[in-house]
């Protein structure tokens, strides 16, 4: 398998398993001994150096945790910063340097007292600090990620209260503000912060030192706000390939490895060298299909889509068993996932008639595929074989890895996707409005953009839920995305590591977070 | 001709070489699918971000501006930034190049020994028992792709075995700080030219040691030890010191498989991830690096050559 295919998957998923040991994701310094594998110990242990191998970016890394963007970036991002928020288990928005935020009668000030907490020289996180860094992510002459999601913030317009107050002026209304300051890559930096090669934070450990695509060595930092790291020293290196990775633990050069196969998780089960602990919800899995041009312009073929499928199947195959299927909607588990909506299930005589109905028997579809990540070249010959039941002719597309997503943005028809965790308020408006840039499906519909309007400039949280109930409905009726299933995210550790959460989705806050692991 | 214009006449030609090999990977980094911006938006691929990244990475100028004006920085040496990390290229390159040295040095230092040691055994005991094994032997060797026995190396004697680590992460950029990471590289790296060293100076040996000059050698007296060293090595050693040159190339273009299963960060993953995220001021690069190091050995390996045969030399 190509190195470069494993390097470039950015940010997001792989594959995944079947159910879980559960048990509690630990936020706070003094969390019951839970969320640990079975073979680690139940209580935590202070001291040792922890060694966990990650897929890199090469040579080219970076610790500006505004780049992020891969999952070691990601990950040392937060052992090294904090945001203001982050993603709890269920993805809603749990308070980190924020100790709550507030807004004015209209939604468009918000009031965001800090917590005391110090950078790792010892100044103190201030407001200055908090303005800074969200000054340096929207710099128009940039373009880091969090970017657009920072963008309603008017920060000329915020201000610094005092020392430990923000209050941010938000050019609209909205009521879902959390959801900014959690944003991926909204990290703080101390004031006029531009080299990273020894970076400064206000995160769980410091660093000792950095060589790109080889090693990142930190240390504990003892003053951190949220109790200190039970690891002395954390060091991260870099095994783009998976088989590397795991053979790395078997031999013991390292004590977690991230991003595990099905395969590796079934072969290994029961060598005691070894113990998997699989985050459900990680990762979705789906098709899109464009609203905007023919075919899918079709209501009835977009149905016989959802119909034709056979979620179990693709869950067994392409995941080996390592996830549950979906709904054709994104978030399942998430904060105001629509949960009421009955579970589609295949039907293959109305997915003909439908087909029919639509004049589309025999109908060649292209299916984009790429080696981008863990599954998609399989899920689309799988599905194409399920069309072919039903007299469609859909036919896999293999297009470039290291383009795909912008190649399938405005182009072709059908086409395999992904997403990791991400808040449903999130997913909707970065990809499903009118006005969204990374509308892959092509889904514009002015009563749905309003909907969501609607929702985000209330502040009667019922009546949010009930909007989000209403776009959900909407979506699955008729919309463009697909959703066969949802893949585990699976980790390999050492039997002597304790403290490693099952509850956190790649991408939340307790995923890839090495503060609340011990060695026993 | 003299030693000194062959030399010229090959410095020239390396340098022409160089430019046409950097101009021809340009062309080709050019050809592919979409930019480093396109790359690094992922996931995200917002238009409006990614032109924006096109234009802080100058990738909105046109591309010949663009070759021109990093062929203008090479001639004062800078070979420019990462479009991926803002680092100069030519730390990244530095930082890559000493587990790659390392590696290709360790696997000279054992292999030019060994492989004419057994090249003249096999020669010694020509068509006789030992010389059947060892060709045999070199033969089936030769036939087994890098990455199968890496593999199979990793799995009996790093995982199953536990006798050497099987990656070498957490190492650093100094490999000797833990010699045992080198050994299973090591044997993936000497398999094959192993085989096709020892092969040609067996079959420049059996020459040589048919020829007359060394039949002269023998009814002048020499003995058996000079013959064989002082006359016969030196004229079979002169294709081998060649191949050697070429082996020498493919260690130094970092045998990427054998950096990929054992996780050394050298320059051969530096290349390829440079490739992947269109990094293309890093591959050039590299590609100048790998380039110069290819004349410049060759150049030297001819001239030992010539140095050693001047009659096949002389002949071109």
């Amino acid at each position: 398998m190509s190195t470069a295919a494993r390097l470039r998957r950015r940010t997001l998923l792989g594959g995944g398993a079947a159910v879980t040991a559960a048990l509690l994701a630990g936020c706070g310094a003094d969390a019951p001994a839970g969320s640990d594998n079975a073979a680690g110990s139940a209580t935590p242990k202070r001291g040792g150096r922890l060694r966990v191998a990650f897929a890199g970016g090469g040579a080219a890394e970076s610790l500006d945790p505004h780049l992020a963007n891969l999952f070691n970036e990601a990950s040392r991002a937060k052992a090294i910063f904090d945001k203001l928020a982050d993603y709890g288990p269920d993805v809603s928005i749990q308070p980190r340097l924020a100790l709550s935020w507030e807004p004015n009668a209209d939604l468009t000030r918000w009031r965001v007292p800090l917590r005391e907490a110090t950078f790792h020289d010892g100044r103190p996180v201030r407001a200055a600090d908090v303005l800074a860094s969200y000054a340096r992510i929207t710099d128009p002459d940039r373009a880091f990620r969090a970017k657009a999601s920072l963008s309603l913030i008017d920060l000329r317009a915020s201000r610094a209260v005092d020392d430990r107050t923000v209050e941010f002026a938000l050019t609209r209304p909205f009521a879902e503000f959390g959801n900014v300051l959690a944003a991926f890559g909204a990290y703080i930096v101390p004031e006029g912060s531009e080299s990273f090669d020894q970076p400064i934070g206000s995160g769980p450990f410091t660093v000792s030192s950095f060589t790109p695509g080889t090693s990142l060595l930190l240390a504990r930092y003892p003053d951190y706000w949220d109790g200190a790291a039970h690891l002395d020293e954390l060091e991260y290196v870099i095994a783009n390939e998976e088989s590397a990775r795991v053979n790395a633990l078997l031999a013991g050069q390292v004590e977690y490895a991230h991003d595990i196969s099905p395969t590796t998780a079934r072969s290994y089960a029961a060598d005691d060298r070894i113990a998997i602990t699989r985050m459900a919800n990680s990762g979705l899995q789906g098709f899109t299909m464009k609203l905007d041009r023919p075919p899918f312009d079709n209501r009835d073929l977009r149905e016989a889509m959802f119909l034709l499928t056979d979620r179990q199947q693709l869950v067994e195959t392409v995941l080996s068993g390592s996830g549950q299927v979906g709904n054709d909607l994104f978030g399942k588990g998430y904060q105001y996932y629509a949960d009421d909506i009955p579970q589609r299930e295949p039907d293959l005589d109305r997915a003909r008639s439908l087909i029919d109905r639509a004049g589309a028997s025999g109908l060649r579809i292209p299916l984009d595929t790429a080696p981008v990540a863990a599954g998609f070249v399989e899920a689309a010959s799988v599905f194409a074989d399920q069309a072919r039941a039903v007299g469609l002719n859909v036919e896999p597309v293999q297009r470039n890895k290291d383009t795909y997503w912008r190649e399938v943005l405005d182009n072709g028809v059908m086409a395999c996707f992904r997403s990791g965790a991400m808040p449903i308020e999130t997913h909707i408006s970065q990809r499903l409005l009118s006005t969204s840039t990374t509308n892959a499906t092509k889904w514009m519909r002015p009563e749905f953009d309003d909907l969501y309007a609607t929702a985000v400039s209330s502040a009667d949280e019922a009546g949010r839920r009930q909007a989000y109930g209403e776009m959900q409905r909407m979506l699955h009726a008729e919309g463009g995305l697909l959703v066969w299933g949802f893949a585990d995210f699976l980790v390999a550790t050492a039997p002597q590591v304790g403290g490693v959460s099952a509850e956190a989705p790649a991408n939340t806050l307790d995923w890839a977070r090495f503060d609340k692991v011990w060695l026993a | 001709m003299s030693l000194a214009r062959y030399t010229v006449r090959r410095l020239l030609l390396g340098v022409g070489q160089v430019a046409g090999i950097t101009t021809i990977v340009f062309v080709l980094t050019e050809a592919l699918p979409g930019d480093a911006a396109v790359v690094i938006a992922g996931d995200q691929p917002d238009p409006e971000r990614i032109a924006l990244i096109r234009e802080q990475l100058d990738l909105d100028q046109p591309p010949w501006q663009r070759y021109l004006d990093w062929l203008a920085g090479l001639l004062h040496g800078d070979f420019g930034v990462s479009l991926i990390s803002q680092r100069p290229v030519l730390d990244m390159i530095v930082g890559s190049a000493a587990a790659t040295v390392l590696l290709a040095g360790a696997t000279l230092l054992v292999l030019v020994p060994l492989a004419i040691g057994l090249g003249m055994l096999a020669a010694w005991r020509e068509g006789g028992r030992l010389d059947r094994a060892i060709s045999a032997v070199a033969v089936g060797l030769y036939a087994v792709p890098e990455f199968a026995l890496a593999i199979l190396l990793v799995a009996v004697f790093g995982v199953q075995l536990g006798w050497f680590p099987p990656t070498a992460v957490g190492t650093g950029p100094n490999l000797l700080a833990q010699p045992a990471v080198l050994v299973l590289p090591l044997l993936v790296l000497l398999a094959r030219p192993i085989c096709s060293l020892s092969r040609l100076t067996r079959a420049g040996m059996v020459d040589a040691l048919r020829s007359e000059y060394v039949a002269h050698a023998r009814r002048l007296g020499l003995g058996a030890g000079r013959r064989w060293l002082a006359h016969a090595l030196p004229t079979a050693a002169a294709p081998v010191v060649q191949q050697l040159a070429r082996t020498t190339d493919w260690l130094l273009g970092g045998v990427i498989v054998v950096e990929a299963v054992f996780v050394i960060p050298g320059l051969g993953t530096a290349l390829v991830d440079a490739v992947a995220a269109r990094d293309v001021p890093t591959v050039q690069g590299l590609c100048v690096i790998v380039a110069v190091t290819t004349v410049v050995v060759n150049l030297v390996a001819d001239l030992v050559a010539f140095r050693l045969a001047p009659r096949t030399a002389g002949a071109r």
